[in-house]
């Protein structure tokens, strides 16, 4: 049970670094108790390294780790009240499941009474109790995963369950079911759970808050609704949504955008736009219509159906752009057709960074 | 394609049938024909039946005694060594460094016994150990502990169990790094989290993700030792008296000393068998644990 504060947090994994070489970039972020968290980001973004600084695996080269208020930067981990689930599920092959999950409580001295209560308990909530007395060896990798998170969950007093891409392993038709038994055990518990994944679907379905990073920093953090519709980073764009945010380098007179030969007019004016900065207008692919009467040209070039959607790629004044279909709507056709943007749902960005509201 | 029937195709598998023969199948069935035979030289030989093998396998026979006598010795050598050898690898495994140049050293320091030839092995032990003129002989002397290995028989095992442990202990060692090498960091991050002591790491972790390789170790060293020959014979050559007379040393004597070719074939049958049984038990537990997927049911007090 606590709050995380990482202050001025940074890593580099030499002891020589310049700032360019931080694996982690410095970041100043509070994570509420119990809240649900997703660390999203591609593979070498540093949200493992930030999992194992929080964890106390690594030791950060610059900066604090507080829970509660209380400096952990320099507790070892089995100080910290942190619990871990990792990528490979980590079971001890030769005790049973019930002494797997009691493990942890055991080497804590707790005594037998409440080490077998908790054990039950927690076994209970994760549905392992017909297997309690099984040797962990031959189990499914499911179910081998589901011991490691119980190993998590059941010290009383734990801070934080950190997962580090905990479902990598499991079969597509389990994750889902571990994914919601997560979210049920979150609710139940009321623990703050930091959940690492490179997978948009898992941090948007997990979380209540959102962390993406890039490149060794947070490039925005928030409710999954709020990264898809008003993406801060043109990387977050990028990154969340299926296909991905159209972006489109742009001039930006007053209120209208110009790409190409082409002027698309924008919700509101943008007088303040610092001279210099590289410009772009963002917009979701459902968010271009495609329309006869639409005011501006387009080539198509191909339609993708994905079974239960169709996104039709076009290309505007020499951009790839992806639109799409409107379900019960046939297929565009030809290779020149018309489109038009929604401009309550353009977003301009300046240097990768959403321009906001004046 | 359409596939013929041609028997013929056998003649293709005989030149290595041929070639088994000559190097296994021949020279056994020779040492499993003298076993029934006795021979009193002059290339002539007399029908003895299963006469040796009930002398060999009835200890109150002078032959079973000796036999049965240098089979203790043998088994002795080898549980000794292995009692040693095993934990002795297992703790310097643990403390190999785990990688850089100090891991390449280590590596190359702990591989240099295994290179060095049996018989040399055994001439540095017999040098080293005199206690005229060898350094650890006449040390120990000098200390004022009588040393003698070719007269005092436990100092004979001393030494022999001495030197296999300086030969073979980088074999169990390596193949427990190697082991210890395949366990991935997370197995140890989480025992940190869980809060295990160093005791409890090596109880639940490193030992049961070990047993694979200790298994081929305890093996390789139980058919080695049991089997060994050149550095005994250097060292002690089975002295004094029979006292590190091991079955090898036995056979060679009765076989080449003697020219009993009947006691010393029936001899050889049986010592076969035994590393035959004992191989094919280490592999059927080897097998068996692999496939063991089968849970145990134990009810958590």
């Amino acid at each position: 049970m606590a709050q995380i504060e990482l202050v001025d947090l940074a890593h580099a994994y030499w002891t020589h670094a310049e700032p360019a070489d931080y694996a982690l970039k410095p970041m100043t972020t509070t994570w509420r108790q119990g809240g649900a968290y997703a660390l999203l980001g591609p593979s070498g973004c540093g949200k493992t390294t930030l999992l194992n600084i929080i964890s106390g695996l690594v030791t950060p080269s610059r900066g604090k780790v507080l829970f509660d208020g209380v400096d952990v930067t320099g507790l070892p981990t089995e100080r910290r009240n942190i619990a871990q689930v990792f990528q490979f599920p980590v079971v001890y092959d030769t005790m049973t499941v019930f002494d797997n999950l009691a493990f942890p409580l055991r080497n804590r001295g707790l005594d037998r009474r409440a080490v077998e209560a908790r054990v039950r308990e927690i076994a209970g909530l994760l549905d392992l109790t017909p297997d309690l007395s099984r040797r962990a060896r031959g189990l499914g990798a499911d179910a081998k995963q589901k011991i490691s998170l119980g190993r998590g969950l059941v010290r009383p007093d734990v801070a934080a369950v950190l997962f580090d891409e905990p479902l990598t392993v499991i079969d597509p038709a389990l994750k889902w079911e571990l994914r919601s038994k997560l979210k049920a055990l979150h609710r139940a518990l009321d623990v703050t759970m930091i959940y690492v994944t490179h997978d948009q679907t898992e941090a948007l379905t997990f979380a209540d808050t959102v962390v993406v990073m890039h490149d060794g920093g947070i490039v925005q953090s928030g409710r999954p609704d709020e990264l898809y519709d008003r993406p801060r980073h043109t990387f977050v764009g990028h990154f969340i949504g299926s296909p991905g945010m159209n972006f489109m380098p742009a001039q930006v007179m007053a209120a209208q955008a110009q790409v190409g030969e082409a002027m698309i007019p924008l919700a509101r004016s943008y007088p303040a736009l610092s001279a210099g900065a590289k410009l772009a207008i963002g917009i979701r692919p459902e968010h271009l219509r495609l329309s006869a009467h639409g005011e501006h040209r387009a080539r198509l070039e191909r339609v993708e159906d994905l079974g239960r959607v169709r996104y039709a790629r076009l290309n505007f004044e020499g951009h790839r752009l992806a639109a799409l279909v409107p379900e019960g709507e046939p297929p565009p056709s030809g290779p020149d057709i018309r489109i038009a943007f929604d401009p309550a749902r353009i977003h301009v960005y300046a240097d990768n960074l959403l321009v906001g509201e004046p | 394609m359409i596939k013929s029937v041609d028997n013929r195709a056998w003649f293709l598998v005989l030149p290595v049938f041929a070639l088994v023969a000559f190097n296994a199948i021949v020279p056994l069935m020779t040492v499993v024909n003298y076993s029934f035979q006795d021979s009193f030289g002059n290339n002539q030989f007399f029908w003895n039946g299963l006469g040796w093998y009930q002398e060999l396998l009835d200890p109150s026979s002078e032959l079973g005694g000796r036999f049965f006598a240098a089979l203790g010795r043998s088994a002795a050598f080898s549980l000794g060594i292995l009692a040693i050898e095993v934990p002795l690898g297992i703790l310097v495994a643990l403390c190999m460094p785990r990688d850089g140049a100090q891991l390449a050293i280590g590596l190359v320091i702990m591989a240099l016994p295994l290179l060095v030839p049996w018989n040399v092995v055994g001439t540095i032990w017999l040098l080293y150990t005199r206690p005229d003129i060898g350094l650890f002989g006449w040390l120990i002397n000098a200390v004022g502990i009588d040393f003698n290995a070719t007269k005092n028989a436990a100092q004979a095992w001393f030494v022999l169990i001495a030197m296999d442990v300086w030969h073979w202990t980088s074999l169990v060692a390596l193949l427990c790094f190697a082991g210890l090498k395949s366990i991935p960091d997370a197995y140890y991050q989480a025992a940190r989290i869980d809060g295990a002591s160093r005791l409890a790491i090596f109880r639940y972790i490193e030992l049961p993700k070990l047993g694979r390789v200790l298994m081929i170790g305890v093996l390789l060293r139980f058919m080695d030792s049991f089997m060994i020959y050149t550095e005994p014979f250097v060292v002690t050559g089975g002295g004094p008296g029979n006292s590190t007379t091991v079955l090898s040393i036995d056979l060679v004597k009765i076989a080449l000393g003697q020219f009993d070719l009947g006691k010393a074939a029936a001899m050889s049958i049986v010592y076969t068998l035994i590393v035959l049984t004992v191989c094919w038990v280490f592999y059927t537990v080897l097998v068996t644990r692999d496939s063991q997927t089968v849970e145990r049911p134990e009810v958590p007090s």
